[in-house]
Formats: structure tokens, sequence, C-alpha cells
């Protein structure tokens, strides 16, 4: 498995139970990240993002006043959002496939069911900073890739139409977004 | 066709969506050379077993929390504040019990989530039915250190689960297509 410098990456917690932000907390600090940012409703989620600006956000599902799923969309906001682009884990006691499915086209870029692991978190977090999808807009998504592998025989109603128009370097249409 | 750059933000446009590569901030983080002897998951596993000494009074206080909701459901019936405290108290215990050590605590409480959110009418639940579930999970938890608790535990929520069905499958019956969903197995395998 690959490995990463903890020790730089900033975190946002999401979640409305204490319990469950002591223990990512720890598990985070045990890898050895030290900011560690957390906030007990999307609210104030969305505010410690806008505030925090961190390399991950950590987002539990079910929560008062909007929850992860509406926080996500928020994020993901390409144009009034400080990182649209930012990796998204959910962590959350959801498993059935609608769950996961909405999670998804919500732009949530990891779904991870608990119980909660060390490992299981770990794995998520390594895979988010090595192995960044891709994002995709169209007219009704925006968010990571939501193929996770490609099949040029598909020819279902979703695939996806158009060939190549054009390919630029560019922040135009990303207006906040900095192509340092 | 040009490569994408990581430091730059890449947009291919196609008929009917864009394909963007993000900056890549994050690549910076990845670690090319690991000391010998350094395991961030070891140290975190050793951290949140240090910490496990406090698990059993959360535990407690999240059964204490589902016993307050069920209290205000009686007391007040179902509305969207005694519903989502109910639910909410239930769901963080299905989440987090195993988390917590009680891994057997789960299966009611997911019964109960069950119940709750595919219910068409939740006035139509019986208190008894909710009564049970909240009474599973306490016992379960306080009975934790028996010997036989596993199959104890596995008897009683295996027979919640199935009175619960029984419950939705009725509450449903003009649904075909949210009952197909509802019972068609989770994508997590064991749940």
């Amino acid at each position: 498995m690959s490995r990463i410098d903890f020790n730089r990456l900033r975190f946002v917690v999401v979640d409305d139970n204490a319990h469950m932000r002591r223990i990512v907390r720890t598990l985070l600090h045990g890898f050895g990240s030290r900011e560690v940012i957390e906030a007990e409703d999307g609210a104030s989620g969305l505010e410690a993002f806008i505030g925090h600006v961190p390399d991950i956000v950590i987002t539990d599902w079910a929560m008062p006043i909007f929850d992860g799923i509406e926080l996500t969309q928020m994020i993901r906001q390409p144009g009034n959002s400080a990182n649209p682009f930012v990796p998204i884990i959910m962590l959350t006691g959801h498993s059935e496939k609608r769950r996961v499915v909405a999670a998804r086209d919500a732009g949530v870029t990891e779904f991870l069911v608990k119980p909660l692991s060390a490992r299981s978190l770990y794995e998520r977090i390594v895979n988010v900073v090595v192995n960044p999808r891709p994002f995709v807009r169209t007219k009704t998504y925006f968010g990571p890739d939501r193929r996770r592998s490609l099949n040029p025989n598909y020819s279902g109603p979703e695939r996806r139409r158009g060939g190549i128009a054009d390919f630029i370097a560019q922040q135009a249409i990303f207006a906040p977004a900095k192509a340092d | 066709m040009a490569e994408a750059n990581s430091n730059r933000l890449m947009i291919r446009i196609f008929g009917d969506h864009e394909v963007i590569t993000p900056v890549n901030k994050l690549d910076k983080y990845v670690v090319k050379f690991v000391a010998p002897g350094d395991d961030p998951l070891t140290r975190a596993e050793a951290a949140l077993a240090a910490l496990s000494s406090e698990f059993s009074d959360w535990m407690t206080a999240e059964c204490d929390r589902l016993d307050s909701a069920r209290d205000a459901v009686k007391q007040h019936g179902f509305n969207e504040r005694t519903f989502d405290e109910l639910f909410h108290s239930a769901h963080d215990i299905k989440g987090d019990a195993a988390t917590f050590g009680f891994p057997l605590a789960a299966a009611a409480a997911e019964s109960l989530c069950r119940v709750l959110e595919h219910s068409p009418d939740t006035n139509r639940v019986p208190l008894e039915l909710i009564d049970q579930h909240v009474d599973a999970v306490r016992a379960i938890v306080r009975e934790t250190a028996r010997p036989d608790i596993a199959e104890i535990a596995t008897a009683l929520t295996s027979k919640l689960r199935q009175v619960s069905d029984d419950f939705l499958i009725h509450e449903n019956r003009h649904r075909p297509d949210y009952l197909e969903g509802l019972m068609a197995p989770p994508l997590v395998p064991g749940q």
C-alpha cells in the first residue's frame, strides 16, 4: 500500500455524534494528522469547510440542519465553493444500494460503511490522495467520475455521448479555481 | 492529444459532458521513502485501543438516548422531532455498536431503523414493536459478558427482523416496486 504524509493533511470531520467524532479524530491523529477540525452538523461543517479549506472532508450522512448529502452538494458548486474538487469521504451506517447511489450522485468521492476500522479509514484516505479521479460535469452532475472502469462495449442508456470536441487548459468556467 | 498536466486544470469537452482533471494538490503528500518501523496504521490502532476503555460508557449513553427517544414517542406520538430522534439514535447504534465493542447490538438497532424508515405511516407502527427493539438493544448490551450472548442475541434479533419484515411487507403491500427494493440484499457483504 502507498504511504502518505498525514502530518501535512488538513481534515474537516462532520458528524453529529460526539463519540464518533472522537474516534475519527483519534484515528487521524494516530495516522499522524495534526489538523483535524470538527463540526457537529451540516451547517457548521460547511462553515468549517469555507473557513479552513481542508484537504479532505469526512462526513456523516444523517445530521441535523442539513445532512451529509446536502453538504456535499453545497461543496460541489464550481464557481461558488472554496474547493469544489475536495475529496469527500462519507462515513455512514447506511449500506443500502439506493443510499450508495444517492451519495455517488451527490458527488461523494468515497463511501465508507460503519462499523469503522482504522484500516478501512486509512485505505480510503490513501486512495483519494494517491488515486485522484477526474471530475465530470454534465447538465445534472458535477463530481468525481462515477465510472470506476471503462467499458468500450457498453451501449446502454447512460452511455456518454459525443466525441471529444476540444482539450483545453483553462480556468474560465471555474472562476475561483487556481491553477498553481 | 496533449496530456494532462498535474499543475494545470485540464478540461476535455465532449458532446454532452466535460471531463475535468483538477490541479492535483495532494500528490505532494505521497511519501516516497518510509522510515523503518514507522507504521501509521499500527499507531492508529493502538490509539483506538487506548480509547476503548471509554466505549462501554459510550454505549450505555447511546442506549439511554434510545430509551429517551422511545419515551418521547410514547408521550407525544410521532412527529418530526420524535421520529428524527428515535431514528437517529437507533441509526447511531447500528453504525457505532461494533466499533464500541458491542457488534451484536447493531442488528436489533438496524431492524428498528428499517421499521421506521420504510413504514408508509409511522403512526401505524405498533409501540410494542418499538419497545421490543429498544429493550433488545439494551439487553444485549447489558448481558454482553454472558458466554452465550451471541446465541441469544442472534435468536432475538432474527425474530425481531422476521416480525418487522412481516409488518413492512403488509404495510407496503400496495407498493410492490418499493417492497422489492426493500427486500433486496444490501451491497455490503455480511449486512
